[in-house]
């Protein structure tokens, strides 16, 4: 069976979805294709594209970037204004959200990619900054400041209105994501995309061949930030409105914890990553608000009944002990059957200082 | 002859790519002994095998003792005065200060150091940053005699050196020889000539020679075949 | 008249505490070359400790405020000494796993003060004297103002004197610029490390628990919304100079209060000052990388 097969395959499982009647008790308090389910599953697979687009730039190429919250909020504002603010087409719409996604990363990406590393960093988190600020002080009242901006649903078809149709929000979800994942991996199978690894691995080698990194950067951050604009898009249909949450460091970071968890590096990782994540913040809140935590003693039912407590402990267990993520999983179990029977390490390992 | 520091399979791999494999020599008591080898061999990568400064796997032996679990700070502490490549001195601090830094015992050795090198006393409050290239040669020589060291591991301190200043440094190391060991990593084969009593060499990242200096400087083939380059008869 | 004394004394107080949160970001960057997002849980910590002692605690004014000051201090410099034990020195090397690990810190310990304390800000007992105010040029200052002021004066001359005077300090000052070298000098550099940590943490605290008398309440999110305008300060002056992180915090207060009042009086824009800083740092990331004391880049 090849991968092309498998992958096909997993397409039509989760197409299917919305027609299976399955409970699965304790991962999901509904039936699979109740609504309630559907919406969290669309939402898992919309992070999982987004977090594989963030994947590539940071995992794959190398480029830390703090701010990749900054398109996707680029590309759910615009969706969203056009529609509620400005009364345009649905079609006129989503165009322009794909025009924010192409243009917005083009512009600051050429800005910042002319530094790297920290001072890289900094400039991404100092652009995003910026947005988020622009969105919360409501510049002619078209971002809804704090209290965010509605979806108005007269320009919407009717099959993307109303609870009963969550199961169409929830295919276009999945083919964001099919979307995105043939993207990423076209990308970087094609010419420059071979040159991502490299520039990850050691960049001064890089140009000391001859070949300036920049444009290599610059396409990179573009792909990825395009498609997470394009998640910004599906996200405000699946929630109906964005909220300025969306522009803060916080979902950054988020994406940060996401690919660090499926694997920096490893495409398939960072979707699963971010899959798993959006489920587990999701559930974790209806866990802490549960009575099981409340009738436990005080000094646990606290931090317990903080979901963030929760992720941040297993984020920190997660990078002291598993910092290859959920990928490195495979490779440590054929790793731990090929050690001799007693258990000794493998031989030609190197001893550190 | 005891041997005083021993290096028995000594592999370091950097970045993917096997930069030492298998090397293995010996260095005496006493006097000094060149480490020599094409640029790119890996001379310096075995001085920082041996401090511990990059993850290494294989034996280090230093008067008889097992360094080679310790940390670097710890090796340096048995008895090992470095002087790196490229002449590292903190050129935010100053001349004063550089020395300060490298003082390991209660009773630092001054008085040696001045000796040796007066200017430094007269530029203590001078920058780092602000030293001529011999200078600051000298603050790096000065800075592993301050510590009783049984051995000093110096990384090509003529490089890019005026001639002047190459045959000054070539009299201290000379003068230092004569009470502690030396392993003096040099490209500059004729400065190596007229300190070292044995020789190693590296080739392809392991031991391709290792025995009296004079042996090697005999031997232009395996000169030309090891290094690349010739050497000039010894003056008569 | 009176307006620009007021916003610039108040500009400086804020640039006070900015400093006191970049002074330890900027030291751990510079030798240890980790981002500490923890940071700002050192300075929410700091700041829950002064509220918890000066709510608690009787007696006189001076004598509860010194308590809570103190208490914030040892509170900040433990935290922070034990995130270096447990979590920065096992990454040894690993400087983006232990970036990371500060992450999650910030994100449990954010977690853990909301879930103790609540999400909303408390008051806080403000002694009479730091709630007066002083004439200057006409203007009415409050005096908490002058207080965060001089204890970042304080923080600044005591930071020097320890890097200039110390043996430690020298070898923190070494391992900004070279710490493998410090280590071939036989120097157990990591000990710089939680040293140079513990410092940072206790800063922080200390700025924690100014905060409290400076804004009259207690958030549990202070922290996290100062951090980013102290890597701002931090980037700006340079990573790893004390003196170039309290020239910018100096330049980032004034300029943050100040733009932020007239945006708002003229154009309605009360953030245009916030606005206005990170448009700064991304002139400053392009022109000169390293930024303005010229630090390790």
């Amino acid at each position: 069976m090849t991968r092309g097969r498998v992958l096909a395959g997993l397409a039509v499982a989760l197409a299917a979805v919305p027609f299976v009647p399955a409970r699965i008790p304790g991962i999901f308090p509904a039936p699979l294709n109740a609504p309630g389910t559907l919406q969290l599953l669309a939402l898992c697979l919309v992070f999982g594209a987004v977090a594989l687009s963030y994947d590539l730039l940071f995992g794959y190429t190398g480029l830390l970037s703090f701010g990749h919250a900054l398109f996707f909020s680029a590309g759910a504002y615009a969706v969203t204004i056009a529609l509620s603010r400005w009364q345009w087409p649905l079609v006129p719409a989503l165009a322009l959200a794909a025009a924010v996604g192409l243009v917005l990363p083009l512009a600051l990406g050429a800005v910042a990619l002319r530094v790297r590393g920290i001072a890289f960093a900094m400039v991404t988190l100092a652009f995003a900054q910026a947005g988020s600020i622009l969105v919360y002080s409501n510049p002619g009242g078209l971002t809804g400041g704090e209290e965010g901006l509605g979806l108005v649903v007269d320009r919407l078809p009717a099959q993307l209105i109303g609870v009963a149709n969550t199961r169409y929000l929830y295919w276009i979800a999945l083919a964001y994501l099919i979307v995105a994942c043939l993207a990423a991996w076209g990308a970087v199978a094609s010419r420059p995309g071979r040159i991502w690894p490299a520039i990850r691995e050691n960049e001064l080698r890089v140009e000391v061949l001859g070949a300036h990194t920049y444009p290599f950067k610059l396409l990179s951050f573009v792909v990825g930030c395009g498609l997470a604009a394009i998640g910004g898009v599906v996200y405000v249909l699946l929630v109906g409105g964005a909220s300025p949450s969306i522009t803060t460091a916080a979902l950054s970071l988020a994406l940060l914890v996401m690919v660090v968890l499926g694997g920096a590096g490893s495409l398939w990782g960072a979707v699963l990553g971010g899959a798993l994540y959006e489920y587990l913040d999701f559930r974790l809140v209806a866990l802490a608000g549960s009575s099981g935590i409340h009738a436990l003693p005080a000094w646990l039912s606290v931090p317990l009944g903080e979901p963030l407590f929760i992720l941040g402990i297993f984020f920190i267990l997660l990078v002291l002990f598993f910092p290859g993520g959920i990928a490195a999983v495979p490779g440590r179990y054929r790793m731990a059957r090929a050690a001799a029977p007693d258990g000794r390490r493998v031989p030609g390992a190197s001893s550190a200082p | 002859m005891t041997a005083l520091l021993e290096v028995r399979g000594l592999r370091v791999a950097l970045g993917g790519s096997r930069i030492l494999d298998d090397v293995s020599f010996t260095v005496p008591e006493g006097g000094v002994t060149a480490l020599l080898g094409r640029n790119g061999a890996g001379k310096t990568t075995t001085l920082r095998a041996i401090l511990g400064l990059v993850p290494r796997s294989g034996q280090v032996v230093l008067a008889g003792q097992d360094v080679g679990r310790l940390a670097a700070h710890e090796v340096v502490r048995r008895g090992i005065g470095y002087v790196p490549e490229n002449r590292d001195v903190f050129s935010g601090l100053t001349v004063a200060e550089n020395l300060r830094l490298a003082e390991r015992m209660p009773q630092p050795r001054y008085g040696l150091v001045y000796e040796l090198f007066p200017e430094l006393r007269d530029r203590a409050g001078q920058r780092g940053g602000t030293l001529s290239g011999g200078q600051q040669q000298m603050v790096a020589i000065a800075r592993a005699l301050l510590n009783p060291n049984r051995i000093l591991l110096v990384d090509e301190p003529t490089k890019g050196l005026a001639p002047m200043v190459v045959r000054r440094v070539i009299e201290v190391l000379a003068e230092v020889a004569r009470n502690v060991t030396v392993l003096l990593v040099e490209q500059n084969l004729e400065a190596a000539r007229g300190l070292a009593r044995h020789a190693i060499v590296l080739d392809h990242g392991t031991t391709a020679y290792a025995g009296p200096f004079a042996a090697l400087a005999g031997d232009a083939e395996r000169i030309h075949r090891h290094l690349g380059v010739a050497l000039a008869p010894a003056d008569p | 008249m009176t307006t620009v004394v007021l916003l610039g004394v108040t500009g400086l107080g804020l640039g006070a505490l900015y400093f006191l949160m970049a002074s330890g970001l900027s030291l751990t960057y510079g030798l240890l070359r980790v981002l500490n997002f923890a940071h700002g849980v050192f300075l929410t910590a700091g700041a829950y400790t002064a509220w918890l002692i000066a709510t608690r605690i009787g007696g006189p004014d001076g004598v509860r405020d010194a308590a809570a000051v103190a208490g914030a201090i040892v509170v900040g410099g433990i935290l922070a000494a034990a995130v270096e034990l447990a979590l920065i020195r096992p990454l040894y090397r690993r400087h983006i796993e232990q970036v990371l690990a500060t992450v999650g810190v910030a994100l449990a310990l954010g977690a853990l003060a909301e879930g103790i304390f609540g999400a909303d800000a408390r008051p806080v007992p403000v002694p009479a004297w730091m709630r007066g105010v002083t004439p200057v040029l006409g203007a009415a200052v409050p005096n908490s103002r002058f207080v965060t002021i001089a204890a970042a004066l304080l923080v600044l001359v005591g930071l020097g004197a320890f890097l200039r005077f110390t043996r430690w300090g020298l070898v923190v000052r070494a391992g900004v610029e070279n710490r493998e070298l410090v280590r071939a000098l036989g120097i157990d550099v990591q000990r710089a490390f939680t040293l140079v940590f513990t410092l940072g943490g206790v800063a922080a605290a200390l700025g924690g628990a100014l905060s409290d008398g400076y804004f009259g309440t207690v958030d549990p999110q202070r922290g996290t919304a100062m951090l980013i305008y102290a890597f701002i300060v931090v980037v700006i002056g340079g990573l790893g100079s004390i003196v170039g992180s309290a020239a910018a915090a100096v330049l980032v207060g004034l300029l943050q209060q100040f733009a932020n009042y007239y945006g708002s009086v003229w154009w309605g824009f009360p953030s245009a000052g916030d606005l206005a800083i990170v448009l700064l740092l991304i002139v400053v990331l392009l022109v000169r990388p390293r930024g303005l004391a010229g630090g390790p880049g």
